[in-house]
């Protein structure tokens, strides 16, 4: 579990970038943390592995505070998925790159071993095992990021932008994923800004807006609320936007999903029959 | 008229066994406002990089076919002499953009060129006008925010009053407001210049309003042509895994049960308004 | 690092930054040419006081308190060589009898002569940095340019300090990254830590080698190397401003001239102990 205290956090440079956040995030939740570029996303999610410490107020992770515990400690239980993988990547093989972060967590022998098996088999890259990661296709480099992550089997996932330059269908994969990772408890937190990702996963989300949170509460409620979307500078999901055109119908506008969508489209149809 | 065309077209890196782009034939006319897209790795960024000559001249390798861009043959010209007719911005605005002030960016095309100094600055401020970025012309482009310096590498294109305009997912890293405004500033040189726009993009929901044109590729070849509409109604393009935007969706997803809408739409307005339409009419 | 603090340039406005920076690097070269001519502790006083109106007037105090603040280890340490060099291998510029310094004012000639080396490296540094906090990088790479450098080396120059703070933030990213898989930079013994450094050395290349490709790519679209005669947006032309403060230049280095070889300038020990 993390909590997050009154947490205010100023960068060398005296910009201010998170004033006053309060927070819980649960074991097993999926929360999607979004807003515009510069907003603080980022900034707060680096305190969840005491990559950054606050300033004032507290994190705690397990019930401690992220100030007493060095990062490589925090990391064994908080992964975090940088949104460029070019930032990580630096073995001579994609099996390197794995045993890497599980060497230094102090894994040994047969678990690495076995550990590693389990991460290229998750992401489906057991074919590129003994191959460069440098020699990967951008989609493909993330996943091996993302392997070289999961391996040592984090109680948290933090993913920073995971949908930037990712095509459709492997947005689509990356999605499933996720869905998964969260159905076997595991907690998931997203930064992004890619509003029709998280209305098809409908998780918890929080909206920021210039280091503070604006609202926080299940995505059907918080991005169906054009005021509040517009606050954080992003666009409702497209199927909201249709509902929001709807609204003197009598429909409901809390809609963001395509076939739920349908549903209600037909429903009225058929009572106005 | 057409302003680009190719041929067959057949290109392969140094040192690559297979092609990267193969058998392309494309025609592309004046005042196109062009979508390319499809999944990573099919091509799209080469095929880009043919319009001005970065394929074959800068890259080496062996191109095959034909391709003429505003009447040029790019095998016989130099990348500075097409990069008059073609303008490349590209996906992240950080590794465009060399210098310390915005309006000495935006000038860089002009000075390569020998353009007199009075005649650069007019030039220059006009640019800067054009792509709603004035006020900052004196700021380092390195404080700026992504959809800032996106901003200044299409002023920094548009400044060599270019016939064609390719954009290689020039939004993928900004916020969605961010990426509208882009949009809107590429739509107006469309529009109101008559620059023929190449936009290579995923994210079919926010840009195919403004196209009218969709080239879908797949593993180095071109697998779709045709309108927005046509394209997003394609069984063939669904396969590919071209991203539908959730306005056609809908409609596809009623087809299934039983109820058509009069036209198939593109945005979320059309969508709204096909639906008022029918439930008003009922 | 905060030294290099005083040598980060801020663009703001004043007549002191409106200066050619051929003007300002002239000036700075005549204050370097003096600092060497004069070895005496009160020549090197009246030296250090000869920029501070420029700093006022360019409105960059704190910076430039800051890179001097910064420099004061370095400066400590000159201080101590010299005292001690001083000590035990008396020179003539030090008065002392029989080849070892014992009285008070022999200390205090070694005193004043240590600290006279010290403030010549003062000047220096306050005079330099001056300089690079009212010159914006841009205007050197067009002095430069100007001065007839080939242009490939000014927009090399140019480049380079524009990706500067790229670079840094991307090392620090790429820490970060590394450091969020259990990395820990600080452990192990000397080879151990080097070692450590692999992670974060390799992607830093990796990456500044695919950044430079396709800063290529994009000079190239904007068609480098079009013509073999380049014009610039910009152009320097020296103003009134930039003649004065070419003429104040030139006045000093004729009056420091004229002191230095008329006029002796006196130790603050003779005064003081005379």
């Amino acid at each position: 579990m993390i909590e997050v205290k009154d947490l205010h956090f100023s960068y060398p440079t005296g910009l201010e970038a998170l004033k006053g956040i309060n927070l819980t995030v649960e074991d097993g939740e999926f929360l999607a943390i979004m807003g515009q570029n510069g907003a603080g996303k980022t900034t707060l999610v680096k305190h969840f592995n005491g990559l950054l410490k606050p300033t004032t107020g507290e994190v705690l992770v397990n019930g401690t505070s992220t100030q007493q515990i060095s990062v490589a400690k925090l990391a064994r239980n908080v992964g975090f998925v940088f949104q460029n993988p070019d930032h990580q990547l630096f073995s001579e093989s994609v099996e390197d790159e794995i045993v890497f972060a599980l060497k230094n967590f102090g894994f040994e022998g047969e678990t690495i071993k076995k550990q590693v098996d389990w991460a290229l088999n998750l992401l489906d890259i057991e074919q590129y095992r003994k191959t460069s990661p440098f020699m990967l296709s951008g989609g493909e480099r993330k996943r091996v990021a993302l392997a070289s992550i999961l391996a040592w089997d984090p109680q948290v996932i933090v993913m920073d932008e995971p949908t930037i330059g990712q095509d459709h269908q492997q947005k689509e994969k990356l999605q499933q994923f996720i869905i998964q990772l969260n159905a076997q408890k595991k907690t998931v937190v997203v930064v992004t800004h890619d509003v029709e990702f998280v209305a098809e996963c409908n998780p918890h989300v929080i909206l920021m807006s210039q280091g503070k949170i604006l609202v926080s509460g299940k995505a059907e409620k918080v991005l169906t609320n054009p005021q509040l979307v517009a606050q954080a500078s992003i666009v409702p999901p497209q199927i909201t936007q249709i509902f929001l055109r709807l609204a003197d119908l009598g429909l409901p506008t809390d809609v963001i999903d395509v076939h739920e969508a349908t549903k209600i489209l037909l429903e009225h149809l058929r009572r106005r029959k | 008229m057409a302003i680009i065309e190719t041929k067959d077209l057949t290109y392969t890196y140094p040192g690559a066994t297979t092609p990267s782009i193969q058998d392309v034939s494309v025609t592309i006319n004046k005042g196109d406002f062009v979508i390319l897209t499809g999944p990573s790795g099919c091509g799209k960024t080469t095929l880009c990089r043919t319009f001005n000559g970065l394929v074959p001249h800068f890259y080496n390798g062996t191109l095959e076919g034909e391709i003429t861009v505003s009447g040029l043959k790019v095998a016989d010209h130099k990348i500075h002499e097409l990069a008059r007719h073609v303008g490349l911005v590209f996906q992240n605005p950080e590794n465009q953009l060399f210098a310390l002030s915005v309006e000495k960016d935006v000038a860089f095309g002009l000075e390569n060129s020998a353009m007199p100094r009075d005649e650069m600055r007019k030039r220059v401020d006009w640019a800067l006008q054009m792509a709603g970025i004035s006020e900052l012309s004196e700021r380092p482009p390195h404080e700026l925010s992504g959809g800032q310096q996106q901003r200044v590498a299409i002023a920094s294109v548009l400044s060599m009053q270019p016939d064609i305009m390719v954009l290689d997912e020039p939004t993928s890293f900004l916020d969605p407001v961010g990426a509208e405004k882009i949009f809107k500033v590429i739509n107006e040189l469309n529009k109101k210049l008559g620059i023929t726009i190449i936009l290579v993009e995923h994210r079919l929901d926010l840009a195919a309003k403004y196209a009218n044109k969709v080239i879908v590729m797949n593993e180095g070849t071109v697998a779709l042509t045709g309108t927005p509409r046509e394209i997003f109604t394609s069984e063939k393009a669904r396969l590919i895994g071209v991203g539908i935007p959730k306005a056609t969706k809908l409609y596809q997803h009623l087809k299934r049960q039983g109820v058509t809408l009069k036209t198939v739409p593109v945005t979320t307005e059309e969508t709204a308004n096909l639906l008022l339409e029918m439930l008003n009419h009922d | 690092m905060s030294v290099f603090e005083g040598f980060k340039f801020r663009k703001v406005s004043s007549v002191i930054h409106n200066l050619d920076p051929r003007v300002k690097f002239f000036f700075v070269c005549i204050l370097f040419v003096m600092a060497i001519m004069f070895n005496q502790f009160l020549a090197l006083v009246v030296l250090f006081f000869i920029p501070l109106p420029f700093v006022f007037m360019a409105r960059v105090n704190r910076q430039w308190l800051r890179s001097l603040r910064g420099a004061a280890l370095l400066a400590v340490f000159i201080f101590a060589t010299n005292f001690i060099f001083g000590y035990f291998y008396p020179s003539s510029s030090i008065p002392h009898v029989d080849g070892a310094i014992d009285t008070s004012m022999e200390y205090f000639a070694l005193f004043e002569r240590a600290a006279a080396m010290t403030l010549r490296f003062v000047v220096l540094i306050a005079s330099f940095s001056v300089f690079f906090l009212t010159t914006s990088p841009d205007h050197l790479g067009l002095a430069l340019q100007q001065s007839h450098v080939p242009y490939e080396f000014c927009f090399a120059f140019t480049t380079a300090v524009r990706f500067v703070p790229v670079l840094a933030d991307e090392a620090q990213t790429i820490m970060d990254a590394q450091k969020a898989r259990g990395l820990e930079l600080e452990s192990g013994n000397f080879i151990k830590r080097v070692r450590n450094y692999i992670p974060i050395l390799i992607p830093l290349i990796v990456n500044a080698i695919r950044r430079s490709l396709e800063l290529a790519e994009a000079m190239e679209s904007r068609a480098w190397g079009a013509s073999d005669k380049r014009t610039n947006l910009y152009k320097l032309n020296l103003k009134r401003a930039d003649i004065t403060m070419v003429l104040i230049t030139v006045l000093m280095l004729i009056i420091a001239l004229y002191i230095w070889l008329f006029i002796p300038v006196p130790s603050l020990t003779s005064l003081l102990f005379t």
